[in-house]
């Protein structure tokens, strides 16, 4: 079943009085579960193809199918309840709320929800998503005394709050060590083939873009190569051997 | 529950940079504490202002009789006989707007006691309600005389100051006796000390006395003898102390036989008396008062509707216009000057909440990244501003309160506690929240969340 299909999707941006396209006709499918590593240059529109999955943009021209429907023409509103049911996001800089208690801050998109949750199911559904994330003892711990990996570990929390079929992963491990994001990434992989949550990860570098089990690549504007990654380096990512040949 | 739970984003919020916080909301702090106790020492002064002014009788009237004439000739203002001391009994009893009235029979003569003598300015037959008319209650020594003394025509009187200095030199006068015109009275009470009125004449030359006794004893004008008029044929054959209304026309028909005038008995007026001094409820409510009193009096002389009045009634409208003028420049001076304190505290406020949106463009892109619609956003900024408002003037009602004691302790200014100053002051703050919350929180809902996340 296909989540997101995108059918000739075209993006410019507006530079004072010319158009500047950056997207030039990207057509792609993600079935449910699967796991995507986006990569591309710099400037090749990964990026901005990432904003338009978030539904943080809305295509210049083209069609976005989220879930069995067309979104690319939603208002504000409309694409704000998207994002806060459909999609997760994890950033390269975590963006989490400084002096916030981790708890609080994985349980803060409740606030947008359309469900109400009561303080303490909040707290609870918080709690369980950071224990399972190993970080039971660290509920109170604001950001600036979680390590690096911890508070990415936190933020991914934060995305799946909501129970988003969707994960998208800007450079989730760019501001971390090669130990620390290979474990994160390792969550990341267990969320996808535990839970079935499709995720989409934009990153530049192809060891961790081999975690994935789909490689799209991007050069100016257009989808250039799309491919399954090699089946003996998902078994040396599912072993947990380093998974970067 | 979503209010609930922006409003505990907001303390949130606010806790994460207690300082700052708290330097904001200082300036709405002194803004309304400044309005505060702007407000209360106004409406003290103008409370003491009132007081004062009252005092000297800006809510008092004064009901004369009308001029009487004979023969052409006119006798002045005060010189008609038809009010007595039923009609001040009538008004207190059916003019609502009165608190107080007191008859008054004047009479200028001498006094004397011991090798002494004194002719006073004021001698005044009355009732003890006097003293209550003219907010004079608090007597020097002694005490006033009462109904009784009234209703028996009591030889007593009380002094005024400038009496007492002038015929007791150092002496106690209380339960001596002075003789007015050669009548002995008991000094029973000495009035405090009231100074000059407003026309310049010592108010302490004054002797009280009641009304009957002065009438009676000492200027025996009554109505029988002080009369200027001829009086009808059948009244006087029924009780020759009812000549009362000047009569000078000529009888064109034959007047009451005895047996009609048994038939329609006319009120039997035992007396007359020189003027009613009343005090009304308050000096805004003087105009009702004379209001009631005219139709009251108009009635009981059975003044026909064309006819003049035969009494004046007059009132203190200078008194009342200063009053008046002074407590509403008072009020809008304060006014001004709380609102631009409070103006200046709004400014502060938007300027810290500009500061904040920009320093947390970041959160604002990852709050709407999950799922945060531009209006989630612009509450909760705006409410943020409307807490730091509310907590602001919450302070600043306890300051303001709280340094209004320390000035009524120290100072002894008069103050007043106004509750609708306080009220005033909450609402003010939170329009000022929501006004100057506005701005900043509306930037904040226009952001654009991929430009905003990206923000360094």
């Amino acid at each position: 079943m296909e989540l997101i299909e995108l059918r000739n999707i075209y993006k410019a941006y507006r530079i004072g009085e010319i158009d500047v396209p950056v997207l030039k006709g990207v057509s792609l499918t993600v079935r449910q579960g699967e796991f995507v590593a986006l990569m591309g240059a710099s400037g090749s529109g990964k990026s901005t193809l990432m904003n338009l999955l978030g539904c943080l943009d809305r295509p210049s021209s083209g069609e976005y199918w989220l879930d069995g429907k067309e979104v690319s023409r939603l208002s504000g509103d409309g694409r704000a309840l998207l994002r806060s049911h459909k999609i997760g996001f994890v950033f390269q800089n975590f963006n989490l709320l400084a002096r916030t208690s981790a708890l609080d801050n994985v349980t803060m998109p409740f606030s947008y929800t359309l469900e109400h949750y009561s303080d303490k199911e909040a707290k609870e559904r918080g709690a369980e998503l950071l224990e399972r994330f190993g970080l039971g003892g660290r509920l109170d711990h604001e950001p600036s005394r979680l390590s690096g990996g911890e508070q990415q570990r936190v933020a991914i929390a934060r995305a799946l709050i909501n129970k988003p079929p969707i994960l998208l992963a800007d450079e989730p491990t760019g501001n971390l060590d090669s130990h620390t994001g290979e474990e994160v990434l390792r969550l990341i992989g267990q969320l996808n083939e535990e839970e079935g949550i499709t995720i989409v990860m934009v990153t530049h570098d192809v060891n961790i873009a081999h975690h994935a089990r789909r490689i799209i690549r991007l050069s100016d504007g257009v989808i250039s190569n799309d491919g399954e990654v090699a089946a003996n380096s998902a078994v040396s990512r599912v072993a947990g051997g380093g998974g970067s040949k | 529950m979503k209010v609930y739970r922006t409003l505990k984003t907001a303390f949130r919020a606010l806790r994460r940079n207690p300082m700052r916080a708290t330097l904001t909301t200082l300036g709405i702090v002194i803004g309304v504490a400044a309005v505060i106790a702007m407000m209360e020492i106004g409406e003290g002064s103008s409370e003491s202002i009132r007081k004062t002014i009252a005092s000297m009788g800006a809510n008092t009237l004064l009901i004369r009789p009308g001029a009487a004439s004979s023969g052409g000739i006119s006798f002045g203002a005060g010189s008609g006989m038809t009010m007595t001391p039923q009609d001040c009994e009538a008004i207190i009893r059916e003019c609502p707007a009165v608190r107080f009235a007191a008859p008054v029979e004047r009479v200028r003569t001498q006094v004397v006691y011991a090798g002494r003598n004194w002719v006073p300015i004021f001698i005044y037959g009355t009732t003890p309600e006097y003293l209550n008319v003219r907010g004079w209650t608090n007597l020097a020594e002694g005490e006033c005389f009462t109904e009784r003394d009234v209703r028996n025509a009591s030889k007593v009187c009380l002094l005024g100051q400038t009496i007492v200095r002038e015929l007791f030199v150092g002496e106690s006068p209380i339960d001596k006796e002075i003789r007015i015109k050669n009548v002995a009275f008991r000094v029973i009470g000495v009035l405090s000390t009231k100074g000059a009125n407003m026309m310049g004449f010592d108010q302490d030359d004054i002797v009280l006395a009641p009304w009957t006794s002065i009438k009676y004893r000492v200027s025996g004008t009554s109505a029988t003898t002080a009369n200027q008029s001829g009086s009808t044929e059948s009244t006087s054959t029924t009780n020759t102390l009812s000549n009362l209304y000047p009569n000078t026309s000529v009888q064109l028909y034959p007047g009451q036989s005895a047996a009609q005038a048994a038939n329609n008995p006319m009120p039997v007026r035992f007396a007359n008396i020189d003027e009613i001094s009343i005090a009304a409820n308050s000096t805004a409510e003087v105009p009702v008062a004379i209001k009631q009193i005219t139709g009251l009096l108009r009635e009981r002389h059975r003044i026909h509707a064309d006819d003049a009045d035969d009494f004046s009634i007059r009132d203190m409208t200078e008194m009342i216009k200063a009053l008046s003028s002074t407590t509403t420049l008072m009020t809008n001076l304060l006014l001004c000057v709380a609102l631009i304190s409070l103006v200046v505290g709004g400014v502060g406020i938007m300027n810290i909440m500009m500061v904040s949106v920009t320093e947390r463009t970041r959160e604002i892109g990852l709050r709407m990244a999950v799922g945060a619609r531009s209006r989630d956003i612009l509450r909760q900024f705006l409410i943020e501003a409307v807490v730091l408002c509310l907590v602001g003037g919450a302070f600043g009602i306890l300051l303001g309160h709280g340094g209004l004691y320390a000035v009524n302790i120290f100072l002894k200014w008069p103050i007043k506690t106004s509750l609708p100053a306080i009220i005033a002051a909450v609402a003010v703050s939170a329009s000022v929240g929501i006004i100057f919350g506005y701005y900043p929180a509306w930037k904040a809902s226009r952001m654009d969340p991929i430009e905003a996340l990206r923000y360094e």
